[in-house]
């Protein structure tokens, strides 16, 4: 693992003039990529500003005068619903699906990864086959069955199976994680008096750490863009997540609101952009070790 | 709380002295020792929560579905067993001829050109160089909020009639429109879109390639190796196994697009049915046209295709992927 974290330092040396010129060779090329990466990023930034006839004519990032109206007309809302109530009701499914997949998922890969006992194996073959096994097909029994249990129109259906590790990939990944402590630590402890409950308590939920949080931050943004699910469990406007809010007001007040609807989005994705900024170093070191999908 | 094992277990492992974990599992198969029913009993503890959600919301609704998928359910007015009649009307179903299509253009076209986009980036990623760390986040970061529907949006715009992208192809002599309009193009903005996220995969491929010893490399380049060489006879190989994890992955993730199709074509994939993908069509006919039985026929024929494409994929990788340390039969 170390070996892989640091193994091309360079030594401080005066470079060559063939190396400079290497190097800026390569941050220019690179920039140009990036140049071409970000443009919808930064397009979307500054059209948020933008009057609405410059939003679609004008493809400069730069607008060729400024409004603050399309802010105003997303804090607004839809329906006389306000902006923040949107916020908060997708605040409140990302923060449960994480404690959720917290709990769930440390729970069931310590038994799975670490204990040993009669149909361990099946149960881990299966949490494999969900892993890859396309979703759609249990979403109609799925939606039957959480309308026979009166559910639907509130979340729990979209935050129930995270607090019963069902998500395969999170299950998975504590798996591994956990596969990779050394055996010594909970044959020391089990020799010193400690049981199970201990052991996971006190050893093993503090070295997942890192899992912990790579699986929350992916488990907020996740959340946070999921649309499928509202979609289909969510009828009530007040109870609409951002994605859900954004798709509606896409279909009527946004065909004539074009800044309003770049405001909104833009604020919508403010909170993911500033999750990554915060995480970065943590997300990208837990996506090459995990093999996550953004 | 639990059996105390510090007496009973190093006997339990029976007269090989001090227990290995190897050791303890076989032991545990010819019997049960106290400690290991302790074991059992927490690990049933700790499965519960999974248990009863894999038999209530995963294991039970898919045999609920693969027998709706033999009746003729609709959510209001019910139905009844039809036998295999769903499987044959969908290829009678010019519906389902115009999903198979869409989707598999687009799984075509989006998984190459991500992955090579992602593993082209990738390689001028892991060089030693100033400011990398900020270049990694920039190229990551449209992973995040691509799947997003404030971006499908903002896609809509950009490639409207007029947007930037019809401006900046009319520079070039392009006079056909904004992509969004034109069932002949539409499905590029889609996939425009995937290759946007080439970062996910890229930040895997990095992991890859910072593991290829650079011995192998150096040694190649004092046999006189070209680059080229080089790239096709030791990276390629060596980083086979984070390619193939790439392939699958994305594979199977490409066949069930959703929320940006949704957003851009509609539940009925315009225009003319050039973005109607095949999640798409599912949602279609199971939550507005209610035909849940038929519907399910639709569900199980992706898990058919996606299944039969993971197992040639791991056919294939018997073959195409090399494990170094471990002798490749």
């Amino acid at each position: 693992m170390s070996a892989t974290a640091a193994p091309r330092v360079i030594p401080r040396r005066k470079r060559t003039p063939a190396e400079r010129v290497k190097s800026l060779v390569w941050h220019v090329a690179l920039l140009a990529v990036l140049v071409v990466v970000l443009y919808p990023a930064f397009w979307v930034l500054t059209a948020s500003v933008k009057e609405n006839s410059d939003i679609l004519t004008n493809i400069s990032p730069i607008p060729t005068s400024i409004t603050w109206d399309n802010f105003t007309a997303a804090f607004d809302g839809m329906a006389g619903v306000p902006l923040w109530r949107f916020f908060w009701n997708s605040f409140v499914i990302a923060a449960l699906s994480v404690v959720g997949i917290v709990v769930s998922c440390s729970i069931t890969a310590y038994a799975l990864g670490r204990l040993e006992f009669p149909g361990r194996k099946a149960m881990f073959a299966v949490v494999i086959a969900t892993l890859l096994l396309p979703g759609q097909v249990m979403l109609i029994p799925q939606y039957l069955i959480f309308s026979e249990m009166d559910v639907v129109n509130t979340i729990f259906p979209l935050v129930i199976g995270k607090f019963l590790g069902l998500d395969a990939f999170f299950v998975f990944m504590y798996v591994q994680f956990l596969r990779g402590i050394p055996r010594e630590l909970d044959q020391a402890a089990t020799i010193d008096g400690a049981g199970h409950f201990r052991i996971f308590f006190s050893i093993m939920l503090p070295l997942l750490r890192p899992a912990i949080v790579t699986s929350s931050i992916f488990t907020f943004i996740w959340s946070w863009n999921d649309f499928m699910g509202p979609l289909i469990y969510l009828h009530e406007i007040e109870k609409f997540p951002l994605p859900r809010l954004l798709q509606s007001y896409n279909n009527t007040e946004g065909v004539s609101n074009y800044g309003g609807m770049m405001a909104m989005t833009l604020l919508s994705l403010i909170p993911v952009v500033l999750f990554f900024l915060v995480f970065q170093k943590f997300l990208i070191k837990g996506i090459a070790t995990s093999g996550v999908k953004g | 709380m639990s059996a105390s094992p510090s007496t009973t277990a190093p006997p339990a492992a029976g007269e090989a002295g001090a227990p290995t974990a190897r050791e303890k599992r076989g032991a545990a198969k010819r019997r049960t020792p106290p400690a290991r029913r302790g074991e059992r009993l927490v690990g049933y503890t700790f499965m519960t929560p999974w248990i009863i959600g894999s038999l209530v919301f995963t294991v039970g609704p898919m045999l609920w579905s693969l027998y709706l998928s033999f009746t003729d359910y609709h959510l209001v007015l019910g139905g009844e067993w039809i036998g295999l009649a769903n499987y044959t009307a969908m290829f009678d179903d010019p519906m389902f001829g115009r999903a198979v299509k869409v989707t598999l253009l687009y799984v075509l076209l989006a998984v190459p050109l991500k992955l090579i986009a992602s593993l082209a980036v990738a390689m001028l990623l892991t060089q030693s160089r100033r400011g990398i760390g900020f270049y990694r986040a920039a190229f990551y970061m449209p992973s995040l909020i691509a799947m997003s529907v404030g971006i499908a949006i903002v896609w809509k715009v950009l490639f409207a009639q007029g947007g930037p992208q019809d401006q900046i192809m009319s520079w070039f002599g392009w006079d056909g429109g904004g992509f969004i309009g034109n069932p002949d193009v539409s499905i590029l903005m889609l996939v425009l879109l995937s290759i946007w996220t080439f970062g996910a995969p890229m930040v895997i491929f990095m992991a890859g390639l910072l593991q290829v010893p650079d011995e192998l490399h150096e040694a190649a380049e004092v046999d006189g190796a070209s680059k080229w060489h080089r790239f096709v006879h030791i990276t390629i190989p060596m980083l086979s196994p984070v390619i193939f994890f790439n392939v699958l992955m994305e594979t199977v993730h490409a066949f069930q697009l959703f929320g940006p199709a949704f957003i851009i074509g509609g539940t009925a994939g315009g225009p003319a049915w050039s973005t109607l993908f095949y999640t798409v069509r599912i949602y279609a006919l199971a939550f507005v046209d209610l035909r849940m039985g038929y519907a399910s026929a639709w569900a199980w024929m992706l898990v058919l295709a996606v299944g039969v494409v993971t197992l040639i994929m791991f056919r294939a990788a018997k073959n195409l992927v090399y494990y170094a340390g471990e002798d490749n039969r």
